[in-house]
């Protein structure tokens, strides 16, 4: 099955309805939203039963733009050129060249967080699609057959950029989508790494772009600002640096935030990084976490226990996890994952940009070996002052995964430090025991109590 | 005056276990049933039974463990399995090092260190492979009765292999075991092979220290200590009560002997 016909509810919006449902309503109504939850943040009564602290007020700042990001994605089809992306594919030339991105990774975890990734998944499981895919996978495969989406809508893709520095799973995922939207695919090949890149590496990713700038020029209908791309790497390298100092916020006691706040307010650098809100949104964040740092605020009331989180997080948990935590005094302050989207911002050359974004996207943890991951991990358990780290062995990521055993086998004997292999999987709630997972991380906990 | 200072619950999956020590760490009393539907209801009848046994009189400190921990509201505090058998192994036999338990729903490999505390913990992933039930539901299939499983497996030198670890998906193989012809007590042994194959590659991974230490119910089975002492390549110990192990460290923790 392929065409437009087989898929009625993409549709296009007239320019019209753009200015008028997104840049005129849309836009006030979720300004109003934000008035109306920053009102509720600051007048909401401290909760003493409560193991966390209130969350960061800049959260209202967040899901306005998230949700601003989200209500474009309705009305950007036909007014915008529309490009597909996984999320470590090259995206700051077409953000210079005016595309809207889509992020389906993004996507099926908001499916995920709002508890609706099951049932649309299953929309792909009744097409045929194995449950042995990607939850990722099947959860967009299904929103694309069904139009199931807590987004509303998403827009159609003109053209798809697939780069496999996540995993090879996308390559086949991105040929589906060409397949069904009929539109070109560019594939991004970056060779796999077991040290630093090297210069013939770098070259290959860089004609990739390259190739990949002439595809969404023609598609564009114009050319590459060169003046507009150097302001966009700009903002990706602004936006990556905030989001790393974000995070290492967290190395003081008590941690300012859970990674668990992390996994949320990852939003903007993952879907709109090198966009100048993005940089605003992070400098508000900082200056509200170091204005809790000095008023010696935690996320969590009693933090006993600092943790580290390995893999994507278990999205339909969250809210759950962090709490049921929190009880017990563990405050998972920091997470591969999210540094993810911030350790390479020192790569990143806006003078220099095909050769730095080259660079940047060869080196993604998920693009290099496991002796690296256990490496940073390590480097994050000195760093962090960890008492403890959470191994999330995804059934759906294979990639993230691979090695867990290893590792999880080196962090205790040779850092001391009390480490548990938690199985679950990012999006499907029928790959996690309830019971089984929270009698291992009460071992785990009593484990930690053990080793104080 | 009763000379128990603690009592140690465990609400175990299969079976329900209470054990009373005294001052000393000693074991005065114990009781063993297999877990009724409302584990609760049956926890609090023992928990009389026990006094009654031990004329215990008033309030002693109490610890639940065991998957059926959370609903015993008599309990002063709740711990994991891991810490519980950690701490009574330990106190039985001794010694700090590796300890297997195997239990009726999951089973673990668990290093205990010179205090007697979980160092590091690995327990089976979520399918009932390498746990009792794996060897329960097997055996019915069988038509063997639990208690005779080990003799038998260890009564015949063949062994019909088993492909699979799945408890679901070994059944249907012992299906065509049997329509092919293969001897009951041949696929027994095949079956505590795999089961043992399992659990002890479970175990490496927490590190394996000679002689292993063993507990919980399937402990009790002669053929899974002989094939866990060829697999780990020394002997395995045993304590004399191994199902009781995790009341009697939930015992021990309770009164802080």
């Amino acid at each position: 099955m392929t065409g437009r016909e087989a898929l009625p509810h993409y549709v296009e919006s007239t320019r019209l309805q753009h200015f008028i449902d997104y840049e005129i309503v849309g836009k006030s109504a979720l300004r109003v939203q934000r008035w109306r939850d920053q009102w509720k943040l600051a007048t909401r009564r401290p909760r003493p039963d409560s193991p966390l602290n209130p969350p960061l007020r800049c959260v209202a700042h967040m899901k306005e733009i998230m949700s601003r990001h989200y209500l474009e994605g309705r009305y950007a089809a036909g007014v915008r050129k529309v490009a597909w992306v996984t999320s470590g594919a090259p995206t700051e030339p077409l953000q210079a060249l005016g595309y809207f991105l889509v992020y389906p990774e993004n996507h099926a975890a908001l499916c995920g967080v709002r508890r609706q990734a099951q049932s649309i998944a299953e929309e792909a499981e009744h097409a045929g699609w194995s449950r042995d895919i990607c939850s990722y996978a099947r959860t967009d495969i299904g929103a694309m057959l069904s139009g199931k989406t807590p987004a509303g809508r998403l827009p159609r893709p003109d053209v798809l950029v697939c780069c496999t520095n996540i995993c090879q799973t996308v390559l086949h995922w991105y040929r589906v989508l060409a397949d069904y939207f009929g539109c070109p695919l560019v594939l991004i090949d970056t060779p796999f790494l077991f040290h630093e890149a090297r210069e013939h590496e770098v070259a290959y990713v860089k004609r990739q772009i390259e190739d990949m700038i002439c595809v969404a020029e023609e598609i564009a209908g114009k050319s590459l600002a060169e003046k507009r791309f150097q302001d966009v790497m700009t903002n990706a390298r602004r936006g990556a640096e905030l989001w790393l100092e974000v995070l290492n916020r967290s190395r003081h006691r008590p941690a300012p935030m859970t990674a668990f706040d992390g996994f949320i307010h990852m939003g903007p650098i993952v879907d709109m990084r090198g966009e100048a809100v993005t940089v605003e949104y992070y400098e508000r964040m900082l200056a509200e976490l170091d204005e809790r740092i000095d008023r010696g605020i935690g996320a969590i009331k009693n933090e006993r226990y600092r943790v580290l989180w390995d893999n994507l997080p278990i999205w339909f948990k969250i809210g759950e996890l962090s709490k049921w935590l929190a009880e017990r005094g563990v405050n998972v302050v920091a997470s591969t994952y999210t540094y993810a989207w911030g350790e390479l911002a020192p790569m990143i050359d806006p003078q220099r940009p095909l050769d730095s974004m080259a660079r940047v996207y060869l080196h993604p943890i998920l693009n290099r070996s496991t002796g690296h991951k256990l490496d940073s991990m390590k480097g994050m358990v000195n760093e962090f002052e960890l008492d403890g780290v959470i191994l999330h062995s995804d059934r759906s990521c294979k990639p993230y995964s691979l090695g867990q055993i290893d590792q999880r086998d080196r962090l205790v004997k040779k850092l001391g430090v009390p480490a548990l292999l938690l199985e679950a999987d990012h999006n499907d709630p029928r790959d996690y025991a309830d019971e089984q997972g929270s009698n291992r991380l009460e071992a785990f906990v009593e484990t930690m109590e053990a080793s104080a | 005056m009763s000379r128990v200072t603690a009592i140690g619950i465990d609400a175990g999956s299969t079976t329900c276990k209470l054990v009373a020590v005294d001052r000393d760490g000693a074991i005065v009393g114990s009781l063993l049933e297999p877990t009724e539907p409302r584990v609760e209801i049956q926890v609090a009848r023992m928990v009389d039974a026990l006094h009654a046994q031990n004329e215990i009189e008033g309030e002693v400190p109490s610890i639940a463990t065991g998957y059926g921990r959370k609903l015993i509201k008599q309990a002063t505090r709740n711990l994991t399995e891991i810490t519980c058998h950690a701490r009574g192994v330990f106190r039985d036999l001794g010694r700090a090092g590796t300890l297997i338990d195997i239990g009726g729903q999951d089973s673990k490999a668990i290093q205990i260190g010179d205090d007697g505390r979980p160092v590091d913990f690995m327990m089976n992933d979520k399918c009932a492979a390498g746990t009792g039930r794996f060897l329960e539901y097997t055996a019915a299939r069988l038509g063997v009765p639990i208690e005779d499983l080990g003799k038998r497996a260890l009564s015949v030198s063949l062994e019909e292999p088993l492909s699979s670890t799945c408890t679901v998906f070994a059944e249907s193989e012992i299906i065509s075991l049997i329509a092919r012809g293969a001897e009951p007590d041949a696929i027994l042994r095949g079956l505590h092979r795999s089961l043992v194959g399992r659990v002890v590659s479970m175990a490496r991974s927490v590190g394996i220290v000679p002689p292993v230490m063993l507990s919980g119910g399937v402990a009790r089975n002669e053929a899974v200590r002989v094939m866990i002492a060829e697999a780990t390549g020394g002997d395995v110990v045993v304590p004399i009560q191994p199902q009781l192990m995790g009341a009697y460290g939930a015992a021990l923790l309770g009164g802080a002997a």
